[in-house]
């Protein structure tokens, strides 16, 4: 700690930061724009000038930049120096010049940095009198909404979308009072993070083009602490609503894992909830026909003959919470409980777990991968399967040169430009050895794409290589031997060396090898880490409540009276035959989802439950971490919780005697004390003070009093959320709450995002009693060592057929976010992927159309040439609307279908 | 598409040096020689043989008041509006331009024969106003000496 003096005030902090980022932490309003947490310096914009003296003798002192300034022992600045004020007056007032002041027409207005800077500096008269420069603006694609003459050039936009996030269809143009930010031509925002700009811009250059479909000012906006379901990585989100409609999802700090930025398939999955496949109504099928059912007594009625005494198995959800999941498993019984996903990544899942809990130090937080120092990604996709921990990982690798030249310069790590210079923007070590090409191939410092047979075999040699006591995986290929020989170097000369693997290949030995290599660098005394992807958001948490495969229930379902489906689609599990036999067999189909899906459409007694944004509940993120989210508004009573219609059943069939509880927080503790490994709940669930809780409204939010005014002039009662930190109030406990329960970041005079800063003691660090959730495995201090050995089926089939490989999509293979408007402007069409070497062989070209034939399934789509796809490997694009499921690694055949265009000539 | 001519030029430069966005103003500059102007189909074109993306190259492009990406006419009239040129009477100077011309500052002449643009500074300081067409320079420019320069690059009264 060092001593720092604001205007004549001794303020003890720590070393290393800038003077803007030690004013902000120390609590200090100091107007800034081009400085960012997590971007740093560029002193671009000069709004954070303040006075610096070389002594206290000194009266005279010298205006500088605090964001580019040391916070040195014993500096001595003033912030309130008449003349550092009006000299960040003025430049207020200059950036300004041709800023539109279109405020009350603006998206961003009440939450405007641009705005409270205005105010914080004192500008409040404008004298420019001249014409302003305008732009013509681009039509971004369905994520975001451009407005370019609101910008005030902080360069914040292109330094995110560029340096920070590596896109590359986005710039700066022009040049003196004209500069512009956009895309070269008008067309989508290809990168998946572009929707980080509606944050990252301090104005509302850059808006939510979802929200302006529906939009309302940020304080007339109820707001909740969620948890994003769109992938197994568990960002925090919070999620906006009015009148009990969704209409936003903004970032919410997590230190641990998404920290500032989310990803656009979480930040606009959300419309799902409001989309025309949301179901509404329950209806049961009744003389061949469907029966709407109005309301909960209704469907109690005709429920009970359904189940009354019957004997029911249960098909559970990886993105439906662990309470739904564990009300199911409770009322069917954990033998007739079965995973609702297929097989293959049931078994997938248990592994990671199993590995996970042998020694659960391998497994890093997002916030820890972003300082691992070289990388080897075996077989996931993770650009498309989790998207920020891509992010993570450029960051990693960007950073890396950063770190050790840092000091060799004497630069500080926040001296962004400087340290880009420094490096020359070249990345660290990045090892890919995935089957095809992936967004971080241009950081890659050695890729190999190859068979996920050869891949796993790399894997397993690359560990023997490490530590000779790991299985060897027997003979290599020269090219694959020069290839372990300069990775093994490279992460051994790792301090944090970080393997990242995952379920995506659904393929077992990629997993286990990627473990080996894990081990065999511990063995060698390296910090090393281990990273697994999983399917979806709470795949972690279904395989810990345990449960049997789908395919058991294949066998026993015509055995019971019915199934019971909680949030699944059963097609995206099984292949259509199978789901055939599967829904066909059961004389009964309970089905409880969110949308309409084709199971929901043949199911016997369809109930629609509520969403992630209308539930409490808690999820298991992929490295273990059990996450709490909570309801943004009050609870429907036509669209209840799963868990709420379980537990009825529970009363209803007779045998069950106990009801699990009310209200989530009653179900969890119950979870958490029948379930050992749950118990480290009871810690999410718990929360100081049941008098105070905390509003999900603003203080000033408006309406209120006049919203049902048409009905009733008296207010109805604010609705009751037993169990809940949080109330549906615009009253109660709106300082001081742990930082994970803040639904929204507001302060006075901070109105915009950043006003997060005032909720963490030092900027960019941890919130103030922040709880990021909680890792549910502890370690034992006494991890399991040994090796796995190399499974047999690891060598590559050469019998001339053609082996399925999944393929993934950011927009298009999560189930929910894809049944949203904007993102299902962005999911590709169906196709059948196949190498440039197959495709001349075959004679097919770009999208002639092509049948593909499996044990169970057959289907033609047009066919997709990959020239990275390695030959005799045929990608199915998994989880895309209007796919079937094929499971990955099956053997099928190709037949090319003729043009019918030719034949008509 | 671009030419064989300004393929082997651009060559001629690459050759010395590491593709990628640093070497854009090069080769901006050699394809504006041979057709006068930047089009985004040139932009494109030039991203291609860089290495690089359309924005990287546009980004530059844009940047630099001397690479143009709009037609300009046969004739670039290149006008310091500096202080220096502006006290020894820039504004006459460029009205006297105008209304001959017809035309303001960023704007070509019905016949394509004239562009007009303001620049930063042409180094003749000491020799205000100054302007610069093709690769003259005319200092201590007065309303004659204009006329005079004007119907030597084929203005018509």
């Amino acid at each position: 700690m060092i001593t720092i003096y604001i205007d004549n005030q001794p303020h003890q902090i720590r070393e290393g930061q800038n003077l803007l980022a030690a004013c902000l932490s120390l609590g200090f309003d100091l107007p800034y724009f081009c400085w960012h947490p997590a971007m740093h310096s560029v002193g671009a914009c000069r709004q954070c000038a303040v006075k610096q003296f070389k002594d206290e003798n000194d009266q005279r002192g010298k205006i500088v930049m605090a964001c580019m300034t040391p916070a040195t022992e014993g500096v001595r600045i003033s912030i309130d120096d008449p003349e550092a004020r009006a000299f960040r007056s003025t430049v207020i007032e200059w950036l300004m010049v041709n800023h539109p002041h279109d405020c009350p027409v603006c998206d961003e207005g009440g939450e405007c940095h641009l705005q409270d800077m205005t105010v914080m500096t004192g500008h409040n008269y404008r004298r420019f009198r001249f014409k302003k420069r305008t732009h013509v603006n681009q039509n971004l694609g369905p994520f975001v909404n451009h407005e370019m003459n609101r910008c005030i050039q902080c360069y914040r936009c292109v330094r995110f979308y560029r340096d920070y996030a590596g896109g590359l269809d986005f710039n700066v143009f022009g040049a003196h009072d004209s500069v512009y930010f956009g895309r070269q031509t008008s067309g989508i925002l290809e990168g998946e993070f572009s929707g980080n700009l509606v944050e990252v811009c301090p104005t509302g250059v850059f808006t939510d083009k979802t929200f302006k479909k529906h939009y309302t000012r940020k304080w007339d906006l109820a707001t909740a602490p969620s948890v994003c379901i769109h992938c197994s990585v568990g960002c925090n989100i919070i999620i906006g609503a009015r009148y009990g409609r969704i209409r936003r999802v903004l970032n919410r700090f997590n230190s641990q894992i998404n920290g500032y930025f989310i990803c656009d398939r979480g930040r606009y999955g959300y419309e799902h909830i409001l989309s025309e496949k949301r179901l509404h109504g329950s209806r049961i099928r009744e003389n061949g026909g469907h029966k709407e059912l109005r309301t909960n007594e209704e469907i109690l009625r005709h429920l009970t003959p359904l189940i009354d005494g019957k004997r029911f198995i249960g098909v559970g959800s990886p993105r439906a919470t662990l309470e739904s999941n564990f009300a199911l498993q409770t009322l069917v019984g954990t033998e007739n409980f079965f995973h609702g996903v297929p097989d293959r990544d049931h078994a997938l899942v248990e592994r990671v777990i199993s590995i996970t809990k042998m020694d659960p130090t391998l497994t890093p937080s997002l916030d820890q991968v972003k300082n691992c120092d070289a990388i080897l990604i075996l077989g996931e996709d993770i650009s498309e399967t989790a998207p920020m921990l891509a992010l993570a990982v450029r960051r990693a690798v960007m950073d890396e040169p950063r770190r050790h030249l840092a000091p060799k310069y004497q630069l500080p790590l926040w001296q962004d430009q400087a340290l880009q210079e420094v490096t020359q923007n070249k990345p660290g070590p990045l090892f890919l050895a995935t089957i095809g090409k992936t967004r971080l191939d241009n950081l890659a410092t050695h890729r190999l794409s190859a068979h996920p047979e050869e891949l796993s075999h790399f894997g397993f040699a690359l560990a023997h290589a490490i530590d000779p006591a790991a299985p060897d995986a027997g003979e290599t290929s020269a090219e694959m031997e020069s290839c372990v020989k300069s990775i093994k170097e490279a992460l051994l000369a790792a301090r944090n060396p970080l393997l990242i693997s995952g379920t995506g290949l659904g393929h077992a030995a990629l997993i286990e090898a990627a473990a080996n290599i894990a081990r065999a660098l511990r063995h060698q005394g390296k910090n090393a880490y281990l990273d697994f992807v999983l399917p979806h958001c709470n795949s972690m948490g279904l395989g810990l409540l345990g449960g049997r495969p789908l395919s058991h229930a294949l066998e026993m379902v015509s055995q019971v009276d019915g199934i019971i489906i909680l949030e699944n689609e059963i097609s995206r599990s099984f292949s259509s035959s199978r789901t055939n036999q599967f829904l066909g067999a059961a004389k009964t189909i309970i089905n409880l989802d969110i949308m309409q899906t084709p199971t929901s459409d043949i199911a016997t007694l369809s109930i629609p439950v509520a969403s992630y944004a209308e539930s409490e509940g808690t999820l298991v993120n992929q490295e273990g971490r059990a996450q709490r989210f909570y309801r943004v508004v009050p609870e429907n009573p036509n669209l209840r919780e799963s868990w709420s219609w379980l537990v009825e059943m529970m009363a209803l069939i007779k045998n069950q005697p106990e009801r699990l509880g009310k209200t989530p927080h009653e179900i969890t503790t119950k979870l958490a004390q029948v379930n050992p490994i749950f118990a480290p709940l009871l810690s999410l669930v718990s929360w100081g003070s049941e008098t105070q809780k905390i509003p999900r409204e603003s203080h000033r939010a408006s309406g209120r009093t006049a919203m049902t005014a048409d009905i009733s002039v008296h207010e109805p009662k604010p609705a009751d959320d037993p169990g809940s930190p949080l109330a549906f109030s615009m009253e109660g406990c709106h300082g001081d709450v742990p930082g994970n329960l803040l639904p929204r970041y507001w302060s006075p005079g901070w109105n915009s995002v950043q006003s997060l800063a005032k909720f963490q003691d030092e900027v960019g660090g941890p919130l103030r009693q922040e709880n990021p959730g909680r890792r549910l495995f502890e370690s034992t201090g006494n991890p399991i060592k040994n090796y796995f050995a190399v499974s047999e089926k690891i060598k590559k089939n050469n019998h001339g057929r053609w082996q399925v490989v999944p393929l993934y999509h950011v927009f298009g293979s999560d189930e929910l976010s894809a049944a949203g408007a904007a993102i299902s402007e962005r999911i590709p069409d169906p196709y059948i992927a196949i190498s440039a070497k197959d495709a001349a062989q075959l004679n097919l070209l770009e999208n002639s159309r092509i049948r593909l034939i499996a044990d169970r399934e057959q289907f033609e789509r047009p066919v997709k040439i990959i020239s990275s796809l390695p030959a005799g490997l045929v990608g199915v694009p998994m989880g895309l609307p209007g796919m079937p499921y094929v499971e990955p690694g099956t053997i099928v055949d190709l037949i090319a279908i003729p043009d019918h265009r030719d034949n008509e000539k | 598409m671009l030419s064989e001519l300004e393929k082997n030029e651009i060559g001629e430069v690459l050759a010395h040096a590491l593709p990628g966005q640093d070497m854009s103003i090069d080769v901006l500059a050699i394809v504006q020689k041979h057709r006068g102007w930047i089009s985004d189909e040139a932009v494109i074109d030039i991203s291609a043989c860089l290495g690089t993306t359309p924005s990287n190259v546009d980004s530059v492009a844009s940047f630099y008041n001397l690479i143009y990406r709009k037609p300009v006419g046969d004739h670039v009239i290149l006008l310091c509006d500096s202080i220096s040129c502006w006290v020894m009477g820039y504004p006459t100077i460029r009205g006297h331009i105008e209304k001959r011309l017809g035309i303001t500052f960023g704007r070509t002449t019905a016949d394509n024969r004239f562009t007009l643009l303001p620049v930063a500074c042409l180094g003749a300081c000491d020799l205000g106003p100054a302007m610069m067409i093709g690769e003259t320079l005319f200092t201590k420019l007065d309303e004659e000496k204009i006329d005079h320069i004007l119907k030597e690059h084929g203005w018509q009264p």
